[in-house]
């Protein structure tokens, strides 16, 4: 059987702290775990049309790109006395349209699920950044690694508001690095069975 | 005069009201707590996950359900478009208003008072409908006095990488399995595996997606039972599919499909349509009947 004794870098997890500098992003490899903390940007389908758009127009983007990470995600209501609802990450390639502008305005990284088209991998590699994996659907213990959150731009989107989080050892995975890696084809490739 | 009352007797009255009421508590259900044949299953896949992340990643999300039963939480932040198919005896008498305004009341008031996700929007504009409205109502007409309502968050990830195809009967048996399996192969990480996939087979091209959704709703584990052949196709692909390699979140591993499902019914002489419906890990729905 392929794959059994290969293994994604298990129990070597890293913590790492945002802003992220290309320093750090240059020793991150696709299959390594990573404990995530500090602010992170929660942006998704519109919020990044409109980002996208006021960057056409030279317009002055409402959250600064520089080392930043956007979370491809979209809360539930925070009921009272919670920090947040539950959340989680969205499919990301909705956003592979908008993404290789913003890494090229200094986005550094994203945390999405699925993968990415290969112009984005391409993108990633150029701008030295890096994509992280989350597991979809765990969205109320993925809430607890919040501990801040607040609004800060485009509120009349309601749950697409981008909002700014404090996360706290957030679990993710590298898999797309500026080596050009996709973890998810590697990965996926190891334990396929072709009959 | 006689004939008038018999027939007045015979039907059963439901208030509006209640339906609302049902339908906003079967939404806040449904997101919080995961069927006991999905925990199950998911619990039945770790032994055969030989894949150490792959067993960490449904750790992970038996870990999350329990505490979304706990904490009154959605499981997911994606608590769906609303879907509900709605079974109506046809010996019942709906008084005090109509059965789908009572129903998007319902839908309503869950997602308002449930704190639960507003996802659905105008296609165009993508502006927010502000209260998880309309939601996708099926009715049938069946026989009885009893009111069967199920409710169904779907979530998007899982929903668009969805596919129905009208293929040619010439492609037969052998055509199906390979639109589910390149469906299923290239939806890959997205839709949040372990899947459910859910298949109509015959039809028309709309019927064929309504059997794969409601193919969705069968306890996880239990075969078609109807037809021996249905049931050997959802055999096969089930196999096949685990075959793929994707594994729990796409990260590589044997647990790609939790349960393959199939409802088949006869189709035009001139068509093969076939719908795939997937379904994420987080596989919601909950019924009542009144």
């Amino acid at each position: 059987m392929i794959g059994v004794n290969k293994e994604i870098n298990m129990g070597t997890e890293r913590k790492i702290h945002t802003p992220l500098t290309e320093e750090v992003i240059a020793t991150l490899h696709a299959g390594d775990m990573v404990m995530l903390s500090g602010e992170v940007y929660t942006a998704r389908d519109v919020a990044h049309r409109r980002l996208h758009e006021a960057l056409l127009k030279g317009e002055k983007l409402p959250i600064d790109l520089q080392g930043a990470v956007i979370f491809y995600a979209a809360p539930t209501p925070t009921p009272p006395n919670r920090i947040i609802g539950s959340i989680g990450p969205t499919t990301s390639y909705r956003m592979d349209a908008f993404t290789p502008k913003l890494l090229e305005q200094g986005l550094k990284g994203m945390i999405g699920k699925g993968n990415r088209l290969p112009e984005v991998v391409e993108a990633i590699k150029k701008y030295k950044s890096v994509y992280f994996g989350s597991i979809g659907g765990i969205a109320a213990l993925t809430a607890k690694c919040v501990i801040e959150a607040e609004i800060v731009a485009y509120e009349d989107l309601g749950p697409e508001a981008i909002r700014k989080l404090t996360i706290v050892d957030m679990p993710v995975i590298v898999i797309n690095d500026t080596e050009g890696h996709d973890l998810y084809a590697e990965e996926q490739n190891k334990w396929r069975i072709i009959t | 005069m006689v004939m008038e009352k018999k027939i007045r007797k015979a039907l059963r009255r439901i208030n509006v009201a209640k339906i609302t009421q049902a339908v906003k508590k079967l939404f806040i259900e449904a997101n919080t707590m995961l069927g006991d044949d999905v925990v199950c299953a998911l619990k039945s896949a770790l032994p055969r996950e030989e894949s150490a992340t792959g067993k960490q990643v449904l750790e992970k999300i038996i870990e999350n359900a329990s505490i979304a039963c706990r904490s009154i939480m959605p499981i997911c932040q994606d608590t769906g478009l609303a879907v509900l198919f709605v079974e109506v005896g046809q010996d019942i008498h709906i008084v005090g208003g109509d059965l789908r305004t009572a129903i998007e009341e319902g839908v309503r008031q869950s997602y308002a008072d449930g704190f639960l996700r507003k996802s659905v929007c105008d296609p165009l504009t993508r502006k927010n409908t502000g209260d998880n409205t309309p939601a996708i109502i099926h009715i049938d007409i069946v026989a009885g006095d009893r009111l069967k309502i199920i409710a169904m968050p779907k979530g998007g990830g899982s929903e668009n990488v969805s596919a129905a195809k009208m293929l040619t009967p010439a492609v037969g048996i052998e055509g199906i399995k390979k639109f589910v399996l390149e469906t299923v192969d290239q939806a890959g990480a997205n839709p949040c595996p372990p899947i459910i996939v859910g298949i109509g087979i015959g039809g028309s091209l709309e019927q064929a997606c309504i059997m794969a959704k409601k193919a969705l709703l069968r306890p996880v584990g239990e075969q078609n039972r109807i037809d021996e052949r249905v049931e050997q196709i959802e055999k096969e692909l089930y196999q096949r599919i685990n075959k793929l390699g994707i594994g729990p979140a796409g990260l590589g591993g044997r647990v790609t499909a939790l349960a393959v499902n199939v409802e088949m019914m006869p189709c035009h002489i001139a068509s093969l349509p076939v719908a795939v419906n997937i379904q994420c890990h987080v596989a919601r729905h909950k019924e009542t009947i009144l």
